[in-house]
């Protein structure tokens, strides 16, 4: 990897479900250790665009590229397989719905990928959740079952369990829209940790303060398209697209 | 003439071995079915259609012919083709094949009902789809059906009586054993009816442990 190489590059990035036409030619770069937001109205393509950097809905045009490695390849099948598992250990992935495994406690949600993709020992896979759970704050609970939890912790625990694969780069979709608001708080102050950090991350929110105070830059999406784009002072306070003003107002309005 | 009960203390040897016959090739054929259910909805899901258009006859051959021509099948059957089974393992193969497509069919609409979300999350930590499947989503599958498959392994149990026609002395066959040496049919079949419902009796607290172990899995 060169310098002039991104961390993150989205070249084109197309998506069609039959006639409709989700993502409409998408290029993004996304450096090292940066955290970049994307808000937008429902339906506009957030959740897609996001899932598209990891092959989990896969583009129909495009290519995303980590570090300079094309993630959607186009390969025969059982090569994509081992390409595409390997991408995704270095592409961690936070869900709206925290997607915990029920059937597995606390620690072994956050060992199981660990002891099973990187072969590691119970003893380090048990100091390695110990760690990833005190970052997050639920070592007390690291005996729990899912069931046993608030949605916040859950989602710390998810945090938690992307984090022990040691991953280049964050996901976050929508990471506290379906807590209850007095549960947002500890996920926000979480992720600000990681970016404190440096973790690159790209985080689908409809938070615009949290957005405000710890992203270096905002995407506004609008059907498909990336409408505008800043940092968040410019993005917030002094879009220059009517689109964008349009979104930020409703959206105010609507959450006060 | 009447009942006279007193007989049978006399044959409780007998009987008693016959129990420990029955549950044998109950929990034999019920881990059969169980594992076999799992191996079975994974084939009639996942596998490519050489494996799959097999099984699906193998699966209508079973559920749509009584018990007890496959039992005859397995066990006299085969003998024409050079497979002299035991009759223990021939009964132990023909109840646990049986109930393994019964189970296999719970346990692939569990599969089918399991949260899209849970194979997402494991695939995004980088798993294949068969350990996704394996260590995600076939566990929870499996979860979610301990009570209907508890229902089946019950069933198996009361099933287990027909393995007395190929001449495994488990319990309904110790009785008529007894029968053939006393006349005395009605206390006989009744005492093995009264060891069954006792046998029952422990699978289901059995089944009512398991249940409540996984309760906070859900
Ligand atoms: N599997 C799918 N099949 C068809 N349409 C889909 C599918 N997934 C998403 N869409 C459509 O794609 C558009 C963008 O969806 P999404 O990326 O989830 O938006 P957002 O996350 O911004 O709310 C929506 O119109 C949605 O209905
Ligand atoms: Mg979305």
């Amino acid at each position: 990897m060169t310098d002039q190489t991104p961390f993150v590059e989205i070249r084109h990035a197309q998506k069609s479900y039959g006639d409709l036409e989700v993502l409409k030619d998408i290029s993004l770069t996304v450096q090292r250790g940066e955290i970049v937001a994307i808000i937008g109205p429902s339906g506009s393509g957030k959740s897609t665009l996001l899932r598209a950097i990891n092959d989990l809905d896969p583009l129909t045009g495009g290519e995303i590229l980590l570090e300079g490695v094309q993630v959607n390849k186009t390969l025969p099948h059982r090569q994509y397989e081992k390409h595409i598992n390997a991408m995704r250990q270095q592409i961690g992935m936070v869900f709206q719905h925290f997607n915990l495994f029920p059937h597995l406690n606390v620690r072994d949600n956050v060992t199981m990928a660990p002891k099973l993709l990187k072969g590691i020992s119970s003893k380090e896979a048990d100091k390695l959740a110990e760690e990833q759970l005190n970052h997050v704050g639920m070592l007390e609970r690291i005996d729990y079952y899912p069931s046993q939890l608030s949605g916040g912790q859950k989602q710390r625990v998810a945090i938690a369990r992307a984090l022990a694969m040691q991953p280049k780069l964050m996901l976050f979709d929508e990471a506290t829209s379906a807590l209850d608001p007095e549960l947002v708080e500890e996920v926000n102050l979480v992720m600000k940790k990681l970016a404190e950090e440096h973790m690159t991350m790209i985080i689908v929110t409809h938070e615009m303060d949290f957005a405000a105070s710890v992203c270096d830059r905002v995407l506004f999406m609008d059907q498909g398209v990336v409408v505008e784009e800043g940092p968040p002072e410019k993005i917030f306070k002094n879009p220059d697209m009517d689109r964008t003003k349009e979104f930020l107002r409703k959206h105010l309005a609507g959450s006060k | 003439m009447g009942l006279d009960f007193s007989v049978v203390p006399s044959f409780a040897d007998a009987l008693l071995i016959g129990v420990l016959w029955t549950i044998a090739i109950t929990v034999c054929a019920a881990l059969l079915s169980f594992f076999g259910g799992i191996l079975f909805a994974v084939i009639a899901l996942y596998a490519p259609w050489f494996l799959r258009l097999p099984f699906r006859f193998f699966a209508w051959l079973f559920m749509g012919t009584p018990l007890l021509l496959q039992l005859f099948l397995i066990y006299f059957g085969l003998v024409e083709l050079g497979i002299d089974l035991p009759a223990f393992v021939a009964g132990v193969i023909g109840l646990g094949l049986h109930f393994a497509v019964y189970n296999s069919e719970l346990i692939q609409t569990a599969i089918v009902a399991v949260d899209k979300g849970q194979m997402e999350a494991a695939r995004t930590l980088g798993l294949s789809r068969p350990q996704a499947l394996i260590r995600v989503v076939i566990p929870q599958a499996v979860r979610d059906v301990i009570p209907p498959i508890g229902n089946n392994m019950i069933a198996l149990l009361k099933d287990s009586a027909l393995v007395s026609v190929i001449g495994v002395s488990e319990l309904t066959l110790s009785a008529q054993l007894a029968i053939g040496r006393t006349y005395r049919p009605f206390e006989f079949y009744a005492a093995a009816a009264v060891l069954y419902y006792i046998i029952n009796l422990g699978m289901e607290a059995v089944l009512r442990r398991i249940e409540r172990r996984t309760q906070l899995s859900r």
